[in-house]
């Protein structure tokens, strides 16, 4: 479509009123999207892909701050994706990560981006992922997420950052449990932040140990890296650019870069179809179903029944 | 007037437009008490809702709308200095072509200044006292008519 093209070319040329409208229709119309990543992907990726994950209040935000203001220096073009909870009751979300990165509201070189998870079970949505080529497309050739740092997220975080980091704080260093628990196995590099408040190294201490006992993982031929920071003091920020930058040289010559990618588009792919179907499943129970439905299959078979309808009415109308 | 189904009609445009919201604290004073009970109220009658903490500048709220895409912007200013930043944040709207986006202001605004604050463009004021109802109601009509406007269709509607 003629729109969604043209808003593309002046996103290209530095509009970012036209970007911010390009999201939005990655959010809203999954036919749209679908034309807008088309166009993109003319373009072979060049962007780094920073995860940012970890428990919630340990820092994620500020110390992404702290990064945009160091990329900057060193003159890239910095977008972020602040994926925050969509509460399930009300269907709101209050989008607070921005709050800790407004300071660079007005730059020039920064984009950034709210995103609420809006009912996806991960998650990270379709907009979500669909945003990150969006981004590389128009030449941000860093793009941070910060994910809301639970549950599966993170697998999906795994599958589309180049870079992750799994940001910690003081305090947790006596509960191996909370460390050992899944979201602590996936980090490229793990921070611990916050590291001007007491219990600082009791808590390095055995996140060392965890990592030097390899319990926190090697991945093929990078041993995940521990650092302290404090992003409210500005302590460690150089030294864990640094570390970000050296695994994605490691990624870039591993071919690990491409690998991801194609992992990106396979996701892409399958949360736009989980997206598309289950949009047609709620219509069909907010009124399309045959209330009497069950009386005619049992229940396996009504279940299948519905989403042969699904699919079949998919087909004819083009969703 | 009010009543059961006008709520329900509410909440299910809500629902089915997924209406984006900035609030944002102008000017200097530290008091966002205020602001924060808005920007609860509309995320729990189900909007998204952006909010940017204290001591912005018009620059920074007409960013954020820009790069967050936002249906409206309701502001809110205690220090007194009303006039003067919201002409600034209604001009850099206009410059920046952004000025289908309709603002709504809440803070303790004398009477006297409410003419010119619609004079600049400014789309409602909200007294003290307001119920947040009414900020609910009149931010889904706000968001409605913003989706109507041409230029912003012209934009890539959806
Ligand atoms: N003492 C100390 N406080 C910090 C540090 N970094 C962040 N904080 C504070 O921790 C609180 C949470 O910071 P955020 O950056 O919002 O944390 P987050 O992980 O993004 O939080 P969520 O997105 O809500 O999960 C804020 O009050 C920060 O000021 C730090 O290095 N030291
Ligand atoms: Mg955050």
């Amino acid at each position: 479509m003629e729109g969604s093209r043209e808003l593309l070319r002046s996103a290209l040329n530095g509009d970012k009123r036209a970007l911010g409208r390009l999201l939005t229709i990655l959010e809203s119309s999954p036919k749209k999207a679908g034309e807008v990543i088309t166009y993109t992907l003319d373009k072979e990726p060049d962007a780094h892909v920073i995860g940012v994950t970890g428990i919630p209040g340990s820092g994620k935000s500020t110390l992404i701050s702290k990064l945009i203001t160091q990329y900057k220096e060193d003159n890239h073009k910095i977008a972020v994706i602040a994926i925050d909870p969509t509460s399930p009751l009300s269907r709101g979300a209050l989008l607070g990560d921005r709050i800790r990165m407004q300071e660079h509201a007005t730059d020039p070189s920064v984009f950034i981006r709210s995103v609420p998870t809006r009912g996806v079970k991960g998650g990270l949505s379709f907009s979500g992922v669909a945003m990150i080529e969006v981004f590389d497309y128009v030449g941000y050739d860093k793009v941070i997420v910060e994910s809301i740092g639970v549950g599966q997220t993170d697998i999906d975080i795994m599958n589309i950052a180049h870079t992750i980091l799994v940001v910690t704080t003081p305090g947790l260093g006596d509960d191996i449990q909370a460390l050992k628990a899944g979201i602590m196995e996936i980090g490229d590099i793990y921070v611990l932040n916050k590291s001007d408040k007491e219990g600082a190294e009791k808590t390095y201490s055995y996140l060392e140990f965890a990592l030097e006992s390899y319990e926190l993982g090697v991945k093929r031929g990078w041993t995940p890296k521990l650092i302290k920071t404090s992003a409210l003091f500005g302590w460690g920020i150089d030294q864990l650019v640094d570390l970000i930058e050296e695994h994605y040289k490691y990624v870039l010559e591993s071919g690990l870069y491409n690998e991801k990618i194609g992992r990106r588009r396979m996701l892409m792919l399958k949360l736009l179809s989980e997206k598309i179907f289950m949009s047609l499943l709620e219509e069909y129970f907010n009124k399309g179903i045959d209330r009497d439905i069950l009386r005619k299959y049992d229940l396996y078979n009504a279940s299948i029944h519905l989403i042969r309808e699904i699919v079949e009415k998919l087909i004819k109308y083009g969703g | 007037m009010g009543g059961t189904s006008d709520i329900l009609e509410l909440a299910r445009d809500i629902r089915n437009m997924r209406i984006k919201v900035l609030v944002a604290k102008l000017g200097l004073d530290g008091h966002d008490r205020g602001a924060k009970v808005v920007a609860r109220a509309l995320k729990d009658a189900g909007m998204e809702v952006i909010y940017t903490g204290i001591r912005q500048t018009p620059e920074q709220v007409v960013e954020t709308a820009i790069q967050e895409d936002v249906d409206v912007i309701g502001v809110s200013i205690l220090s007194g200095a009303h006039i003067p930043l919201m002409k600034r944040l209604m001009n850099l709207l206009k410059e920046k072509r952004v000025d289908y986006i309709p603002v709504f202001l809440g803070g303790s605004i004398p009477i006297p200044d409410i003419e010119a604050l619609h004079k600049m463009g400014v789309d409602k004021v909200f007294l003290p006292g307001t119920s947040l109802k009414e900020v609910i109601k009149y931010t889904v009509e706000a968001a409605k008519r913003k989706r109507g406007y041409r230029e912003w269709r012209d934009l890539g509607n959806y």
